[in-house]
C-alpha cells in the first residue's frame, strides 16, 4: 500500500479544508516562483524524466504533449485549457479535485501556463459540478486577492488569468476538440484531426488540453523530482492514480493509490470487498463505462496501469472501476451503457448516431431473451462497424463495451436468445420457400 | 442523440433582467474580443434562472441579438446541451442518474419514489406544481450511488425511504441538506478507512 506521505491528494477527503491557508500547509504555493526561475526547459523535462501519462484516459505522455507547443509565441496568443468534464460513468475523481484541491489546480495551470507560454487558461466543468465550480471559483478568487495568479502571478513576472466556463451536461464535450468547440460556443460536436489542437486549438491558436488530475499533480511532481514519481509504480506506468471504486463492493470510494496496484488488492482493501464475498464477482469494468469488462477468472492477478490492462484488451482510461456481482444481470448492464452511449452520441457521424441506438436495442431485446440466435453476430458486426469509423473516438468508447460483452459472455447472451428465425426452409411449408428452390431438389 | 423539443405555449417577451445583465456583461468579458459568442452557453443559463429554469424562445432570439450572432447558432445550442430545459419544469427539478453504475446499487428504487411522489411521468409537474423529475444519464458521484440532483445540489448513499423523506421536504416547501445520507464523509470508504489516517485523527 502506497504510503500516506507520498500521496499527493492530502485533502482527497476533505479533513482539512479546501481555503489557501490549509491548501498552504500542504505545501501548495510554497516557492512557487523558485520553480518557475528553474526555466521552461527544466519543467518540460522534470515532466518527462517522470513519465507521467495524462489522467483523462487516453494515457498520452505529458511532457511530451507540453513540448508540441510552439516554440515562440507568434501573432497568435497560446491558450491553455483543463478539461474538467468529467462525464464517464464509474469516474468522479476530478470532482473531488474541485472542491478539495482546488489550489493545486490552479497552481498547476500556472506551471503549465508558463510552460507552454499561455497567458489565459479556461477551466471547463460539466455543467452538473455547478457546487463544484463555485468552490473552485472561490478558490481562483482567493488565488487572485493573494496575487497568486493575475498579473505578476505569485512573483514569477508570468501573468495568468483563470476563467471557469461551465458545460451543459454533454457527454461528448470531454473529448478535446469537442471542448474547444463548446467554448467557442457552439454545439461540442468533435473536429477532424489533424490539425492538432497544440497547433490549431481554440479560436485557431494553439492549445494545450490536460486533465484536472494530470495538471494537480504537476507541482507535487516539480518538488519532489521527476525521479520520485516514476519510482512509483512501474516503468512508462509510473506515480499515484486516484481509482473511484463503485458497483457492488461494501465500500464504495475514491482512493489515491500507486499504479501497477492489483485490483484484487483495491477491492479488498479499500473498499472492503465485493458484495457477497470474492466468490460472488461477476465481472469488472476496469476504467470507466467504455472500457471492455474483464470477468473474474482474470480479475485475481490483474494489475492496475495502462499497459497491464491494454494487454488484456481493455484499459485503464480514467480508472473508474465498476465492480458488478453476480446478483447483476451482466447483459442488462451493458445495455443501460449502451442507453448511455446512444443518448450522448452528438450525432455528427452516421454509424455512431444509428450504431448506439442499434446496440442499445438489441441488447435490450437479448436482456429480456427476445432475440434470435443469428443477432448475436449481428450485433458484434455492428460493433465493428462503429469503431474506427467515426471522426472521434466516441466510436470505439460505445462499441468497446458492446465487445467486451460479447468476448466474454458470449455464452450467457446465446442462451437466453435461443429463438429461431421465423422463416425456416422446412420442404413442408412449401409457400415460406423460394419454389425454384424447391424444384431443383426435385430435378 | 436525445430528443429535444421547446415547449408549445411560449411567452411573447423576454428581457435581461437589471441583474442578469450585469452578469452577462461579466461573462462576456472573459473571453477575447470579437469572440464573445462563446459566452452563450452562460447566457443561457442566465436566462434559465431568470425564468423559473427554462429556456423560452424569444430568449434565444434575445441572446442571438445580445451577442451579434445569428439566431440559429444559439438555438442549436440551447437544444444540443441537455441541461437547457426547452419547456418549463418544477421549482424543484429532481434528476435522477439511473446509468450502471447507480442501477445496480439500485437507482430504479429511487424512480419508484419520484413516481409515487412527485408524478407518474417523467417531465411532469406534481399535483401542487412545484416538483418534476426525470431520469438522466451519469451525473458523476458513482461512488456515491444511487444519487440524485435537486437543483443544484447532489444528494448521495440513497435509498429508497430516505429519497421518500426528501421529497416530503421539498413538498412541504422546505431544502433538505445535501451529501450523503450514510453520514459518510464525501468520498471515504466508509468505517472502512485505511489512507490519511493522521490527518482524519488530527
Amino acid at each position: 500500500m502506497l504510503k500516506d506521505q507520498d500521496r499527493i491528494f492530502k485533502n482527497l477527503y476533505n479533513d482539512m479544508g479546501a481555503d489557501v491557508k490549509s491548501a498552504q500547509t500542504r505545501g501548495d504555493w510554497v516557492h512557487t516562483s523558485e520553480l518557475i526561475a528553474k526555466g521552461r526547459d527544466w519543467i518540460i523535462n522534470e515532466v518527462k524524466d517522470s513519465q507521467l501519462r495524462g489522467r483523462g484516459g487516453a494515457g498520452f505522455p505529458t511532457g511530451l504533449k507540453w513540448s508540441f507547443a510552439p516554440k515562440e509565441v507568434g501573432s497568435r496568443p497560446h491558450y491553455l485549457v483543463i478539461n474538467a468534464d468529467e462525464s464517464e460513468p464509474g469516474t468522479c475523481k476530478d470532482r473531488d479535485i474541485l472542491r478539495f484541491e482546488p489550489h493545486k489546480l490552479i497552481e498547476g495551470c500556472l506551471i503549465a501556463s508558463y510552460a507552454v507560454q499561455a497567458h489565459v487558461c479556461y477551466i471547463y466543468i460539466r455543467g452538473e459540478y455547478f457546487i463544484e465550480g463555485q468552490k473552485l471559483q472561490s478558490a481562483i478568487d482567493e488565488a487572485y486577492e493573494k496575487n497568486l495568479i493575475g498579473k505578476n502571478a505569485a512573483g514569477t513576472g508570468w501573468d495568468l488569468d483563470i476563467y471557469i466556463h461551465y458545460g451543459a451536461g454533454a457527454y461528448i464535450c470531454g473529448e478535446e476538440t469537442a471542448l474547444l468547440e463548446s467554448i467557442e460556443g457552439k454545439k461540442g460536436q468533435p473536429r477532424l484531426k489533424p490539425p492538432f489542437p497544440a497547433l490549431i486549438g481554440l479560436y485557431g491558436c494553439p492549445t494545450i488540453i490536460n486533465n484536472v488530475e494530470t495538471i494537480a499533480v504537476v507541482p507535487t511532481i516539480l518538488r519532489r523530482g521527476g525521479k520520485w514519481f516514476s519510482s512509483l509504480g512501474r516503468e512508462k506506468n509510473t506515480g499515484t492514480k486516484i481509482f473511484c471504486i463503485s458497483g457492488n463492493v461494501n465500500n464504495p470510494c475514491n482512493v489515491e493509490e500507486e499504479m501497477n496496484i492489483s485490483l484484487k488488492k483495491l477491492i479488498e482493501v479499500h473498499a472492503g470487498g465485493v458484495v457477497g464475498g470474492w466468490e460472488n464477482l461477476l465481472a469488472v469494468i476496469p476504467g470507466g463505462s467504455s472500457m471492455p469488462l474483464i470477468p473474474k477468472e482474470k480479475c485475481e492477478t490483474l494489475t492496475m496501469d495502462f499497459d497491464s490492462l491494454m494487454a488484456e484488451k481493455s484499459g485503464l482510461g480514467t480508472a473508474g472501476i465498476v465492480v458488478i456481482n453476480k446478483d447483476q444481470d451482466i447483459i442488462k448492464c451493458m445495455a443501460r451503457i449502451a442507453r448511455f452511449y446512444k443518448h450522448e452520441s452528438c450525432g455528427q457521424c452516421t454509424p455512431c448516431r444509428e450504431g448506439s441506438g442499434w446496440m442499445w436495442r438489441m441488447l435490450e431485446r437479448m436482456a429480456k431473451g427476445e432475440a434470435t440466435k443469428d443477432e448475436v453476430d449481428m450485433l458484434s458486426d455492428v460493433t465493428n462497424q462503429i469503431a474506427g469509423h467515426t471522426i472521434c473516438a466516441f466510436g470505439e468508447g460505445s462499441s468497446w463495451p458492446v465487445q467486451g460483452l460479447l468476448r466474454h459472455f458470449k455464452k450467457e447472451i446465446e442462451e437466453r436468445n435461443n429463438l429461431d428465425p421465423i422463416v425456416q426452409k422446412k420442404n413442408n411449408i412449401p409457400y415460406l420457400v423460394d419454389q425454384h428452390l424447391l424444384d431443383k431438389k426435385n430435378a | 442523440m436525445s430528443l429535444r423539443r421547446p415547449a408549445k405555449n411560449q411567452p411573447e417577451i423576454f428581457e435581461f433582467s437589471s441583474s442578469s445583465l450585469e452578469e452577462a456583461n461579466k461573462v462576456v468579458s472573459k473571453y477575447p474580443k470579437g469572440k464573445q459568442q462563446s459566452a452563450v452557453m452562460a447566457l443561457l443559463y442566465i436566462a434559465q434562472k431568470q425564468n423559473d429554469n427554462w429556456i423560452p424562445l424569444v430568449a434565444m432570439k434575445y441572446i442571438a441579438k445580445f451577442l451579434d450572432m445569428p439566431y440559429i447558432k444559439v438555438y442549436e445550442v440551447a437544444t444540443f446541451y441537455t441541461m437547457y430545459n426547452l419547456s418549463p419544469v418544477g421549482k424543484y427539478f429532481v434528476q435522477v442518474c439511473t446509468t450502471t453504475p447507480c442501477m445496480i446499487r439500485g437507482a430504479d428504487k429511487l424512480v419508484e419514489a419520484c413516481k409515487e411522489k412527485i408524478s407518474d411521468k417523467e417531465n411532469e409537474l406534481s399535483n401542487d406544481k412545484s416538483c418534476s423529475w426525470m431520469e438522466v444519464e451519469c451525473l458523476g458521484a458513482c461512488v456515491n450511488a444511487p444519487m440524485m440532483q435537486i437543483n443544484d445540489d447532489y444528494y448521495e448513499d440513497l435509498d429508497k425511504e430516505k429519497t421518500v423523506e426528501i421529497f416530503d421536504k421539498i413538498l412541504k416547501g422546505e431544502d433538505p441538506k445535501p451529501g450523503s445520507y450514510r453520514g459518510r464523509l464525501n468520498t471515504e470508504p466508509e468505517n472502512n478507512r485505511k489512507t490519511l489516517m493522521d490527518v482524519k485523527n488530527a
